[in-house]
Order: C-alpha cells, then structure tokens, then sequence
C-alpha cells in the first residue's frame, strides 16, 4: 500500500499492512501521527503524510524493507528513507 | 497593559502616595452615596481605556449628590472613541494651589527607567517638553537599586523647586519609582500631582502600563484589583485577521505560526526567530517595504500551522506577496517551514515561486528545505545573506526588479 501527499509518500508492503502487531507498533512510534491502527491493520494516515519529520522510526520498529518514506521532493540518493539494504 | 485610572489610583495608594477620597462605582445611585459620603462637589469621571474624555463629556462637575447621580448615568451611557466606560470614578473637586507631574518611563535607549518631572502638571507632558523643557527635570535610574533620595531631589531641583515642596515632593517620586520596578510598569505617571491649599500634596490622576509579559508574576495585583486572565486590555480590538491568527496558533501545541499584528501594506510576512520579528519588520520597512503584517513563527511549528500562517497572510486582501525569513539560527526546522508555506501556495492555487518573494530561514535541517524550495522554484537565501540584504531582495522581488540569478540567493 503506498500514499503520496505534496512532499512526503509512505509507502507499507502487504506482509506487514495486515499485521496487528505492526499496526500497533507503527501508530505507537511515529511522533506525528501518520500511521492509525485500525483494528489490526495498519492504516495510513492521508491528512499527516505531509507532516512526516523524517525520523526513521517508523522503520527501524518494523522488519527491513517493509516501510518507505519517500521524498517527492528529493531526486537524490536519499530520497527514500528505508532500511532496505537495496534501497537506504 | 493598560489600567483603568480607578485601578491606577489604587496602586499608587498601594505604594504609599497620598490619593483623595475618591470612588469607584457602575451605578449612578451609589455615585450619589459617594458623593454624600465626599460631603462637597465632586468630579464625575468616565473610566475608559482611551484618551479624549473630558472633551468627548466624560468629566463632569456636580455640586450636590443628586446631580452626581444623574451626571453619573449621563456618563455611564456615554461611549468615549468606541469604547463604553466600565465605570465611573467619584472624585472630591480639590482645592488645588498648583499642578505639577511626576512620572517614571523605560528608556529602550538606555535600558533604564527615566524619572520625568514639572512643575508644570496638568497637561501633555510631551508639549511641557517641548515648550518649556527648563521646566522638565530628568533622572536615569538603576533598575535594580532604587531611586535614591538624592536622585529624587536632583530631578525635582531641575525645575526650580526648593525647599518644604521639594523635601515634600521626594517621597512621593521614590515611591512612585519604586511601584515602577516593582509592578513592572513602563510607565507609571501621576498627572496632575497637585499641591493643596494646605501644602499637602496628593495625586489627582493616574495612567500606569504593565508588561504585558510580567501578567504571571504580577497575578497577585491583577487578583487584588480584579483583573481577570480574560482581560487582554490591548489598545485596540482585535481585528479579524488577528483573531484568525490567534486561531492558527491555536490548533497545535507545536511551535509558535499566529500572533500575528494588522498592517496595510502588500507584502505578507511569515516572519520570527528569537525576537527577530521586530527587527526583520524594520528591516523590510528600512529596504523601502510596506509590511501587511506582523507576526512570530518558530520553535518548530507544524507543516499544517505554518501553512496555516501563510494561507491566512495570503489572503489578506492587498497582500502581493510574502517573505518568509528569521533573523538568527535556530533550531526551527527549515524544511518543515518550507512545506508549509509552500502548501499554502499551492491550496490557494498560487505558483509558489511566484508567491514567495525570499526564503531565509538559517535553522535545522536547510539542505533539505534547500530542495524543497528547488523542487518549486522559490528563491531563497542561506544564513550568509544578512537579514537586511533577504529584506531588500524581498522588497525588489515585490517590486518586479530582482534579478533570477542574483548571486546572493542561493539559486
Ligand atoms: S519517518 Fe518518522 S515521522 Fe515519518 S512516518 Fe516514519 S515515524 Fe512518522
């Protein structure tokens, strides 16, 4: 599942969007609110996209290369935030 | 923040300065109990928080009580310059032998209290200043140290004044010098200071402004004369746009995006850091600019409150443009800022780049907001470029005449 705001798109592959300890462990740790729980699965949050401060939280608590952050903005090498060997 | 005379006058016999018999009251009956209490003539005095009473009616001289009564409701339901008095003040009619002024200040030059004083009360002290200045004494004083007594009679001795009034005359500015700091006043002003038939001197009025900022630790005044936390007691009311600011500001917990103050010049300013607020404002205003606005953002606002800001600026009607701009480095996140002005362009419809006339913000995180402004277009400056040259450039670019490849923007 992946949605895109202005600047920032988040970007949550399917082995973790159903998974509730995700969901739970995703709404707990973004400090701006861009990820709900919702019943068990995780729902991403359109309005706070734009609000994403780039801290990584979100992927460090979640296995490597299930969640991207990625900078519309940035053409760059760093315009993905992930912990994707292939990627970050 | 500005005290009505009635509460003025309190403080002034808080601190000790004799103060006639006078009363406070909302309703004419008990005006006319005051008045009997007085036991002569009376002054019946409108308490509003603007200029211009006696002219406008809200002074009036009543012989009896009855017609302090009915001079009383007269004033009561007389609006003064937009503003409905909150009371009246029943005052005796003194028996006054002359006039005279005694009054403390900050001296934002100095960074000191300056004692004002003359023997000649009664009127504007500024046009006293001007016309008579031999008749206006002036005393820096320390803001930590009291105004000694000999500091006291140095001022007063300026105009003249010798002898019993002097010796009486120097408790009364030492006082009035110590409520100053005490209170946090900027400016505490006893006018006019009268000398009685009996050679006794007493303070007939009173004006006294509070920083606004000292309200918390100054909670035990304001309880004591009924101030409540609800009173802003600004100049002026709110305009609408300064209302929505204060809503915008409102929305989130993060950072500071509102406050913002109405001016009516066309270009919009989204600008703060650190007090920097009042000097970029000047900055824009030395570079030739007309400011639409003043305002304070920082300490990390959130995208959605900074575009919050923008939006409202933008739609101020007059408004061309805006510059976004800090004074100093700060630990504001410039990419955060960046996205949220630059939202605000876009939700209007506007070209960001056309909209945004300069970008300086030296805070955390430039080289991402760098992109952010790259990706649109929009010229910015980084901390290298002085506040005065980002003002400069913004006032140009409202003007049509920058030039896009202006070394010192940053593009
Ligand atoms: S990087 Fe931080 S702010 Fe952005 S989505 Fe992840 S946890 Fe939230």
């Amino acid at each position: 599942m992946r949605s895109d705001a202005i600047f920032i798109g988040i970007e949550v592959s399917d082995e973790i969007a159903g998974d509730a300890a995700a969901a739970a462990r995703l709404e707990e740790v973004c400090p701006v609110d861009i990820y709900a729980d919702a019943g068990g699965r995780v729902q991403i949050v359109d309005t706070n996209i734009d609000e994403c401060v780039l801290c990584r939280l979100c992927i460090d608590a979640t296995p490597p290369g299930t969640v991207k952050v990625h900078k519309l903005y940035d053409s760059g090498p760093d315009a993905v935030l992930s912990s994707d060997p292939a990627v970050a | 923040m500005r005290f009505f005379e009635y509460e003025a006058r309190e403080v002034v016999k808080r601190a000790g300065i004799p103060v006639t018999d006078y009363g406070f009251t909302t309703d004419a009956g008990e005006a006319k109990a005051i008045a009997e209490r007085i036991g002569g003539p009376v002054v019946i005095k409108s308490q509003v928080l603007t200029g211009g009473r006696m002219k406008a009616g809200g002074v009036k001289f009543a012989d009896t009580p009855e017609q302090a009564e009915r001079d009383a409701a007269d004033v009561l339901a007389l609006e003064i310059n937009g503003h409905m008095p909150r009371g009246v003040l029943v005052d005796p009619k003194a028996s006054v032998k002359q006039e005279y002024y005694a009054g403390v200040v900050w001296d934002g030059t100095r960074k000191q209290p300056v004692m004002l004083f003359s023997d000649m009360g009664g009127i504007d002290i500024e046009e006293v200043a001007e016309q008579h200045p031999d008749h206006v004494g002036r005393r820096h004083f320390s803001n930590i140290l009291p105004l000694s007594e000999f500091q006291a009679k140095q001022c007063i001795a300026q105009t003249g004044v010798t002898g019993s009034r002097l010796n009486k005359l120097v408790p009364i500015l030492t006082r009035l010098a110590r409520l100053f700091v005490d209170y946090d006043m900027t400016l505490a002003e006893i006018n006019p200071l009268a000398e009685m038939e009996d050679g006794s001197f007493v303070a007939l009025d009173a004006h006294m402004d509070m920083e606004n900022e000292a309200r918390p630790r100054q909670k035990a005044l304001l309880k004591d004369l009924g101030v409540g936390d609800e009173e802003t007691r600004q100049a002026r009311e709110a305009t609408e746009f300064e209302l929505a600011g204060e809503a915008v500001d409102a929305q989130d917990h993060r950072g500071v995006a509102g406050n913002v103050t109405e001016f009516d010049g066309n270009l919009g300013l989204v600008i703060g850091a650190g007090g920097g607020s009042l000097t970029l404002f000047d900055a824009v205003r030395n570079a030739g600019g007309q400011p639409a606005n003043y305002c304070e953002i920082g300490g990390n606002p959130s995208v959605a409150k900074a575009c919050g800001l923008a939006k409202l600026v933008l739609s101020k009607p007059g408004v061309d443009k805006i510059a976004v701009m800090m004074s100093i480095v700060s630990n504001t996140r410039v990419d955060i800022v960046a996205r949220g002005v630059i939202k605000a362009c876009l939700e209007l419809g506007y070209d960001p780049a056309e909209k945004i006339t300069i970008f300086r913000i030296p805070g955390a995180w430039e080289e991402e907001g760098f992109k952010i402004l790259d990706k649109y277009g929009v010229k910015y400056a980084d901390r290298s470029v002085s506040l005065h040259e980002a003002s400069r450039l913004a006032v140009e670019a409202l003007a049509g005449t920058t030039h896009t490849n202006d070394p010192a923007s940053g593009q």
